[in-house]
């Protein structure tokens, strides 16, 4: 598990540091976007459509004369919350298919495997849309693909961890002890097995950002007028040569967060020192 | 009547016939000695009473183990799992690799407790703290907080025993508990379990290849040799009158300090792989007395003075095993 004294020496290297600061202002800007918005996202004034960044408008206005920021700021709100609650549920589950499969082995192995890897051989763009087409567009269904799209990867890479823990000594003495297979394999398993995982959660989670901004953009997450940063730089495309920040800003926020989670997971993982167990799944 | 009655047990894993009709009994407040190289079938023989064969793969053939009237053979798991560790427990080999890295140690041993003891946590880490300190761990409350890492060998192997006192067991069944320790607390973790068995009053089956640790600790010892029981007996007769060959040899191989140098010698050959067990008695190609019909005959395990033997030789020539003797 990450100790304090890890954690320190990854704020205290310069990409662990400014990375860690990035991803705590964006995610002050989706957990408080109501405060910190200096206009609501979905006033629109068609008078005011497509103005130049100014001290009124920092980031300019879309095509419905809507304020940017504000968009741009409740947009972190969607993005990061698709994309974390897909990847929890995709973790969750991963974990307890990876886990399971691994400690009963057999049958159920073969098929939790065959299952996983069938998944794996697609892109996760692909298979997101997939199922978009057939649970229908929006918010929820944009978690559920994302979600769907990496349980492969969470499945294979708690799967390979099992199998190496469980063959450890202290599972069969806990058993001895008298022990059940639901303690052994969360009590002592599944936390031996847990910091690869965390870390492989936390960079796939960079990737579910521009996932959902890419369905976004297809029109298939957020609806109007919800506002996420994929959307944005769809509508922005229309304007790009009259109002070209309708699509830079948008562009820029998901470029920057995305970034800033890959090197911190970069730092995550130099400290751990646990690159070869996520390259072995 | 015994605590724990192993009658005729044969196990196999795949095609492999590791142990061949294995008979012996522990009765209440006895320490019973398991004694023979490695691959004699010791440990799987303790797996087997744990009811643990299917982890490794392994099933029982034929036989019955019970254990205070209780058909462990038979035992639905659920049933089983409430006995591991309640009533019987097991002391690992290893006590580098037994505890859980990532688990304070206290809590580890706790668990025990509230598992089949239903105790609080504050209870439970009471009673945990009190075994550490029988088992004379210093600062047994600080220990407690630590991490396996933290703490050495000897320390490790002291929770590991504690973790199978926990739960006030009737019967311990030790697997080479010192093997893994540095030889000067080797003697010392023996004498204290042994000090609370007796203290406690609980059987002990203590597997070892050790003929000294047996001398020192056991009133009973089994003989194993190549899955099959050599001879079985009293620990004075075992020393006193040896009745098998390998027995004898065993024996001989215990150091002793008038012994002049140079003079310290194993037993020649090589223990026989379960994949290619001799014909007859399975230690004919190693023993000095093996007759003829040793090689074709498979001896049976015969009552031997006060004990039991499988050998040929001592059955057929009384005379010339005294002389040994």
């Amino acid at each position: 598990m990450v100790k304090s004294s890890s954690l320190r020496t990854i704020l205290l290297s310069p990409r662990g540091g400014i990375s860690a600061i990035v991803l705590l202002v964006v995610m002050i800007c989706a957990v408080f976007a109501p405060l910190i918005a200096p206009y609501a996202y979905d006033i629109q004034s068609l008078r005011d459509a497509n103005l130049n960044p100014s001290w009124k408008n920092w980031m300019g206005t879309d095509e419905f004369g809507r304020d940017l920021l504000s968009r741009m700021i409740y947009g972190a709100r969607t993005s990061l919350s698709v994309a974390l609650t897909a990847i929890s549920i995709s973790v969750a589950i991963g974990m307890s298919l990876g886990a399971t499969a691994a400690y009963f082995g057999g049958a159920f192995d073969r098929l939790v495997t065959a299952a996983v890897d069938l998944t794996w051989s697609f892109p996760e763009i692909l298979i997101a849309l997939i199922l978009i087409a057939i649970i229908g567009p929006g918010l929820n269904s944009t978690m559920i693909a994302i979600s769907i799209a990496y349980l492969a990867q969470f499945t294979r890479l708690t799967r390979v961890q099992i199998m190496a823990l469980k063959s450890e000594t202290y599972v069969e003495a806990t058993r001895s002890l008298g022990a059940g297979h639901a303690h052994i394999i969360f009590r002592h398993l599944l936390p031996n097995a847990l910091t690869p995982v965390i870390v492989a959660g936390m960079l796939a989670t960079g990737d579910a950002i521009i996932l959902e901004a890419t369905l976004g953009f297809f029109g298939l997450g957020a609806q109007p007028p919800t506002p996420s940063w994929g959307a944005m730089m769809s509508s922005g495309t229309a304007q790009i040569f009259i109002a070209p920040w309708i699509i830079i800003f948008p562009g820029l926020a998901i470029a920057i967060t995305v970034i800033a989670i890959n090197l911190f997971g970069d730092a995550v993982i130099d400290v751990l020192d646990i690159r070869r167990q996520l390259r072995d799944s | 009547m015994a605590l724990l009655s192993v009658t005729d047990l044969s196990v196999s894993i795949g095609r492999l016939k590791p142990l061949d009709g294995i008979s012996f009994d522990i009765g209440k407040g006895e320490i019973v000695g398991m004694v023979g190289e490695s691959g004699s079938g010791k440990s799987l023989t303790a797996m087997s009473v744990m009811g643990l064969l299917p982890l490794i793969g392994g099933k029982m053939t034929s036989g019955s183990i019970r254990f205070d009237g209780i058909d462990l053979a038979t035992l639905p798991e659920p049933r089983y799992r409430a006995l591991r560790g309640r009533r019987i427990a097991l002391i690992s080999q290893n006590p580098m690799t037994s505890l859980d890295p990532i688990i304070r140690i206290g809590a580890q041993i706790d668990q025990v407790g509230i598992l089949h003891l239903g105790l609080s946590d504050a209870a439970a880490k009471a009673r945990s703290i009190d075994i550490m300190r029988q088992l004379r761990i210093p600062e047994a409350a600080t220990v407690h907080g630590n991490y396996p890492h933290q703490l050495s060998g000897g320390m490790k192997q002291r929770v590991v025993i504690a973790m199978a006192l926990a739960a006030d067991p009737e019967l311990m069944i030790a697997d080479e508990p010192t093997t893994a320790l540095d030889v000067t607390i080797q003697a010392q973790i023996i004498q204290i379990v042994v000090d609370l068995v007796r203290e406690r009053g609980l059987s002990l089956m203590l597997i070892t290849h050790d003929m000294g640790v047996v001398a020192q600790a056991c009133d009973k010892v089994v003989v194993l040799y190549a899955g099959r029981v050599a001879e079985r007996n009293g620990i004075d007769a075992i020393f006193g009158e040896p009745q098998h060959p390998y027995t004898r040899e065993l024996i001989r191989c215990i150091p002793r300090h008038d012994q002049l140098r140079g003079s310290l010698t194993g037993i020649p050959g090589a223990v026989p792989s379960v994949m290619d067990y001799p014909s007859g008695c399975r230690f004919h190609p190693r023993c000095a007395d093996a007759l003829d019909i040793c090689a074709g005959a498979i001896p049976a395990l015969e009552q031997k003075a006060a004990g039991f033997a499988a050998c040929h030789a001592a059955i057929n020539a009384a005379g010339k095993v005294s002389a040994h003797g």
